[in-house]
């Protein structure tokens, strides 16, 4: 699985990121977490607004740092 | 009915019984001001940005960029001023929502409308300006942003500035709008309580720390103190307040407390309106953000009109108000 954090490194982002790989080490997934930084690339996912989660290519959230849980749910129903 | 009458009578024991000062001392007041207001902003903040952020979860800046796109002067310019109320914005998002409006062919005059009055017309200056000052200096200062974002947006529009914007802006291409699907309530009310709990954990040392320096300075200064310096007839107090306010951006919650008894000194409610405006609209972060996407000239121009703005209505409710 390959997450990608988008956003420009904010403190948002950097919130995401740790949430996204605190759920892959409780869930036991090998995922590989990377952060998206450019604005061209971050927009061409579909969003104005950060920070985005994307699993696997798809957006699954933008705008905001979630609930932790709603993230573990997120990557657990990707898997 | 107050609904914060608890506070005060609880205020009021802890100083007047528990502590045992006087009513007449300059001690006494400044306490029970300092235990009656800190916890009352602090109920109220929480309270407010709850229902803010739940209010917010229907309007992402994505849905906020399709109602735009396309729209015309004038009415794009409202309707865009309005949508900066509700939809969630944040300064580290300012630069990819400026190319996504901007790529969807929202125009550049009303995308402007939008990035004037987010911050300025922003929830916890309402909230506190409602607590401290009462409903009819909030809306006040609700109507005077928006009246601001509209005009700015609308002149910045008139003016055909859109070379001033960096061309790799137009460059930029969009991947397939995403689509999200709805929030749940339940993650709709986790947001929220996420979102209370970071607010609140950021602001509440400001807001402690102005009001406790606004506590002895209405315990310890004269009333009237400040007239001769900010009061209404003082005409450079407006310009000089803007200027002092830039360089305090996003501390809202430490300032208004504080003007709140600047007020009580002397200084002409205009003059606090421009103050609180300068403050939270003007914003040094935000500007430098926005170099990314605008050139020099495009954010003097931006700067400029809205200090003019801002330093209007703040002669303007000088003048009106007495």
């Amino acid at each position: 699985m390959l997450i990608k954090i988008l956003g420009s490194g904010c403190a948002n982002c950097r919130k995401l990121e740790e949430l996204a790989r605190k759920a892959v080490g409780e869930l036991g997934i090998d995922a590989t977490v990377e952060k998206v930084t450019g604005y061209p690339e971050i927009m061409a996912f579909g969003i104005i607004s950060t920070p985005g989660l994307v699993i696997d290519d798809v957006v699954k959230l933008s705008g905001r740092v979630p609930a932790y849980d709603q993230v573990k749910r997120l990557i657990a129903e990707a898997r | 009915m107050d609904v914060f009458a608890p506070l005060q009578w609880l205020a009021d024991w802890i100083t007047y019984d528990l502590v045992g000062l006087s009513p007449e001392g300059k001690a006494g007041p400044a306490l029970d001001f300092f235990l009656y207001d800190v916890p009352k902003v602090l109920l109220l903040l929480a309270v407010v940005i709850f229902v803010v952020a739940i209010i917010r979860s229907f309007f992402p800046p994505e849905r906020t960029r399709t109602m735009l796109s396309h729209s015309r002067l004038y009415a794009g310019n409202v309707s865009a001023a309005l949508l900066g109320i509700v939809t969630p914005f944040c300064s580290c998002s300012a630069v990819p929502l400026f190319i996504g409006f901007v790529e969807s062919g929202v125009p550049l005059g009303v995308t402007f409308s939008f990035l004037v009055a987010s911050p300025m017309v922003n929830e916890v200056a309402i909230i506190l300006l409602f607590g401290l000052f009462g409903w009819k200096i909030a809306a006040l200062y609700v109507v005077s942003g928006l009246f601001i974002a509209i005009t700015s947006g609308i002149i910045i529009g008139k003016l055909g500035l859109e070379s001033w914007v960096e061309e790799y802006v137009y460059q930029i291409r969009m991947g397939d709008a995403a689509e999200l699907p709805e929030q749940s309530w339940p993650e709709r009310f986790a947001y929220a309580r996420g979102y209370v709990a970071e607010i609140v954990g950021k602001v509440w040392p400001y807001v402690v720390v102005g009001i406790g320096i606004g506590a002895v300075m209405h315990g310890y200064i004269p009333d009237d103190f400040l007239v001769q310096y900010a009061g209404p007839d003082n005409p450079f107090a407006v310009p000089l307040a803007v200027l002092v306010g830039v360089p305090l951006y996003s501390n809202a919650a430490g300032v208004i407390p504080l003007v709140s008894v600047l007020t009580e000194k002397g200084m002409a409610m205009g003059t606090v309106l421009a103050f609180m405006m300068a403050v939270v609209g003007l914003s040094l972060p935000e500007a430098i953000i926005l170099r990314k996407v605008l050139k020099p000239k495009l954010i003097g121009v931006y700067f400029g009109i809205n200090s003019i703005g801002i330093v209007a209505v703040g002669y303007l409710f000088n003048a009106v108000l007495h």
